[in-house]
């Protein structure tokens, strides 16, 4: 075995008077894939931090090459070669790829810039990596993927020994997770020492050598990864056994709820028409960038459309999401930082924003919207150290607890849910996808998109694939199957109707 | 500890109200008169136009506007009304009928310019900055045009029957205090325990969040630039018999001095956090200073503007790491 580039040895971390990191110790070695896994607030980002020279330990020592290093911030462990992707990117989105991928670091001829060889280095780079981004695009045109190979590649060009990676597959499909995948073994054979964190399990069986898993600040196990199973790894990381993740499907009766039909939003959704019943979930599957997102926010009247969209058999003009709400359709969506909480506000102040008109008028009643939040921390088990803190401040999945609980304010018929479980913890998942089971029970309607394939599987019993901006096919029953919404998602199905005409 | 860790993170909060009281002790300290009945109406008084203002600027930066022209504005409106009023004299003469419709064209007035300013930011996408920055010029240019360069002054008659507007008043408080007064507590219920003031928040807080929750968001916003619109008309209504006159120097920095309150006043110039108490006690901050510097001579009055200065910079360097909710 060889010897660890970047070790952890009894590492504590306090803030304030709470010790949040109880003595972990692990290390990394040049060539080998380290995945690190725990449920939300186990200290998995905080560890990260601290080997990446953002966080300073309070007790215990970070080893570089064998010796004790104090990092004096994050620049100089880049120097070192200790480079962190950040799941929230680190990108000037107005400046072009190759701008972002030197930024800071520019090539110089003489006193100006060497613009050429930038281009031309970032351009190699992201070859490397089969990105087929234009260096010389801007970063707020891209999509998320793409700024991800963006990132990658900008620790590419630092010669990374170390790179930490947050979560990187969150937000990256399948296909595109196979790519990065590539990338990883590629570079663990070049001799880097990668650490990456995931909450899908069966990636880090796939791809990591060896598994550390972290509950409450606590190192429980770390294991090479061939000596442990996927049941394993998660009893570990909740600290119990968790029994069948996905709770027994339901079939909703055959009586429609809503319909969409020739749904268009110009350049991106072209005609898309579905159907979903009372009492059902039905799935959306694609790849990201397929038009899911977008198809559904025009449905919730998000976004200006053509094309009609009845809910219990009333039509829903283009275009105005309060019609929809008050019709009885929410729509939760995918960008739960961006879009879905106001991060620096206060769980009641979020929870009651899309219906304050409820809680009194003119004055809105204090007692009633507390009384409302109530309800929700209970009814959605939402942890929150206090009351009054600002939503920014919880953990991702009491962040989407929270969302749940406010989407479901208006007590709508039917729901659509944009990527139910991104970035949160098996934990909270199985609690999720039981809250989605029981809302069908209820004789609610669910919409459910998703790009993590086993959950379309295990909750809905009717999937609609989307390929480039199409309704590409549907599956049902039986036919619901990871290999059946890949071939749609590619758009390989030759009997699709789209390819016949 | 909680409590020096609770006073540290209230800092922001009551920071406005420290300054405000220092600068009430340091008066008593240099001058018996300060706190005499004349100083404190006539320092009331004096803000009460700026305070009015800086009320709807409140809510109009609390959801992540801005407006630049409300000083150009309120020199157009009280232009516009004193010529139409001298002109109704001469085909009316004179009585409250004229006055009346007076007050009215410069509510009515004070509507359409901020819902002008508000159409073109919410519905043609024009930055507020830049929108406002032009809109600035615009009023100015038109007051100086109607007054051809000089001074638009009310007949004598009509001056005299409109004075109490500013002079008068009910036990012994002036009308522009009590106006300022109701119009700051009605601002604050508004601002904190109404829908429109809690969609101001959210709005200025994230937008597309805000709309993502069923928020009519350009409604809200183009209603903060009318409410606006609408209180530099008020402040017109109480600031036109003061003096009598309009001229191209009317209102001139009022915008500035608007904001600056507001931003004394603990309200995040990005948006998403405003109170309209902090916003009074700012106005009130900023006219004391003026006063304190005209009754001693410790410090050149000339310095005003660097005090005010230093005070601004400082309330922002104050705003800064907030980590609680709010």
């Amino acid at each position: 075995m060889t010897d660890p580039v970047l070790a952890l040895d009894g590492v504590t971390k306090s803030f304030g008077p709470i010790e949040i990191l109880h003595g972990v110790d692990f290390a990394l070695r040049p060539g080998e894939v380290h995945a690190l896994i725990g449920e939300n607030g186990a200290g998995k980002s905080t560890t990260m931090k601290i080997l990446a020279g953002y966080l300073d330990p309070t007790g215990g020592q970070v080893k570089l090459d064998g010796k004790p290093i104090g990092f004096s911030g994050s620049d100089q462990a880049e120097d070192l070669g200790v480079i962190m992707i950040h799941q929230e990117f680190n990108l000037a989105e107005h400046l072009s790829v190759d701008q972002n991928v030197f930024l800071g670091r520019e090539l110089t001829k003489g006193w100006r810039l060497d613009h050429k060889s930038m281009r031309q280095r970032t351009a190699d780079l992201l070859k490397r990596l089969h990105c087929k981004v234009d260096p010389g695009a801007r970063v707020s045109g891209i999509s998320v993927p793409d700024k991800q190979m963006v990132e990658i590649a900008k620790a590419l060009s630092r010669k990374a020994r170390v790179l930490i990676m947050d979560e990187p597959t969150a937000v990256l499909t399948e296909r595109e997770t196979e790519i990065l995948f590539e990338q990883v073994e590629r570079l663990r054979a070049e001799g880097v020492a990668i650490l990456y964190t995931s909450h899908k399990l069966g990636e880090v069986k796939r791809i990591a050598d060896r598994v550390t898993v972290l509950r409450d600040g606590t190192m429980v196990r770390s294991d090479l990864t061939a000596d442990v199973t996927e049941d394993d790894m998660a009893a570990a990381m909740v600290g119990r056994e968790l029994s069948d993740l996905f709770p027994p499907k339901l079939t909703g009766s055959d009586e429609p709820i809503l319909t969409a039909r020739n749904i268009t939003v110009p350049g991106i959704v072209d005609d898309a028409s579905l159907t979903l019943h009372k009492g059902e979930v039905l799935g959306i599957g694609g790849l990201v960038g397929s038009g899911r997102t977008e198809l559904a926010e025009a449905i919730a009247g998000l976004r200006p459309r053509s094309g009609t969209v009845t809910l219990m058999d009333r039509d829903l003009p283009a275009g105005d999401v309060a019609q929809a709400m008050k019709a009885g359709l929410a729509y939760l969506t995918e960008d739960r930082k961006g879009a879905g909480l106001l991060l620096d506000k206060s769980l009641r102040e979020n929870l009651t924003l899309p219906l304050l008109e409820t809680f009194g008028s003119p004055l809105i009643e204090r007692k009633r919207e507390d009384a409302a939040l109530d309800r929700a921390i209970e009814d959605f088990a939402i942890r929150a150290p206090a009351r009054d803190m600002a939503v920014g401040d919880l953990s991702g999945g009491n962040q989407q607890k929270l969302l749940l609980a406010k989407t479901l304010l208006s007590n709508p018929q039917v729901v659509i849910i944009d990527e139910p479980t991104r970035g949160i913890d098996i934990g909270t998942k199985q609690q999720i996808y039981t809250l989605i089971a029981k809302l069908a029970a209820e004789g609610r309607s669910i919409i459910v998109i998703s790009s993590e394939m086993p959950e379309l599987i295990g909750l809905a019993s009717r999937v609609v694939v989307m390929h480039a901006g199409r309704i590409a096919g549907e599956l049902a029953g039986a036919d619901v199957t990871e290999g059946g919404i890949v071939r749609l998602a590619m758009g390989m199905d030759g009997t699709s109707k789209d390819s016949a005409a | 500890m909680s409590t020096l860790r609770n006073m540290r993170q209230n800092l922001p909060v009551i920071a406005p109200i420290v300054a405000l009281v220092v600068l009430i002790l340091i008066g008593i300290a240099l001058n018996p008169n300060f706190l005499s009945y004349a100083n404190i109406t006539n320092v009331l008084a004096r803000s009460a136009f700026i305070g009015i203002i800086a009320i709807g600027m409140t809510f109009v930066i609390t959801a992540g506007g801005l407006d630049l022209s409300v000083g150009s504005m309120a020199a157009f409106v009280a232009g516009l009304m004193i010529l139409v009023m001298n002109l109704l004299t001469d085909s009316m003469g004179q009585g409250l009928p004229v006055i009346l419709i007076g007050i009215a064209l410069a509510l009515g007035v004070g509507i359409l310019a901020g819902f002008i300013n508000g159409i073109l930011i919410t519905r043609a996408g024009i930055e507020a900055f830049i929108l406002t920055l032009g809109t600035m010029g615009i009023y100015r240019s038109l007051v100086t045009w109607l007054a051809d360069g000089g001074t638009l002054s009310l007949g004598y008659e009509m001056r005299e029957m409109y004075r109490p507007v500013y002079y008068g008043g009910i036990m012994g408080i002036s009308w522009p205090i009590i106006v300022f007064a109701a119009l700051a507590i009605l601002g604050e219920i508004t601002m904190r325990h109404t829908a429109f003031g809690r969609h101001c928040a959210a709005i200025g807080s994230n937008e597309k969040v805000a709309r993502y929750s069923s928020v009519s968001v350009t409604r809200v916003k183009l209603a903060t630039y009318v409410l606006l619109g609408l209180l530099v008309g008020i402040a017109v209504v109480m600031y036109v018999p003061r003096l009598g006159s309009a001229s191209a120097t009317t209102g001139l920095l009022w915008e500035l001095e608007a904001i600056a309150a507001v931003i004394i006043g603990g309200t995040l110039l990005k948006g998403g956090f405003g109170r309209v108490w902090g916003t009074v006690v700012g106005v009130l901050i900023l006219s004391l200073i003026g006063n304190l510097l005209n009754l001693t001579d410790v410090v050149s009055p000339y310095l005003n503007g660097a005090i005010q200065g230093v005070v601004i910079i400082l309330a922002v360097v104050l705003q800064r790491n907030t980590g609680t909710a709010r």
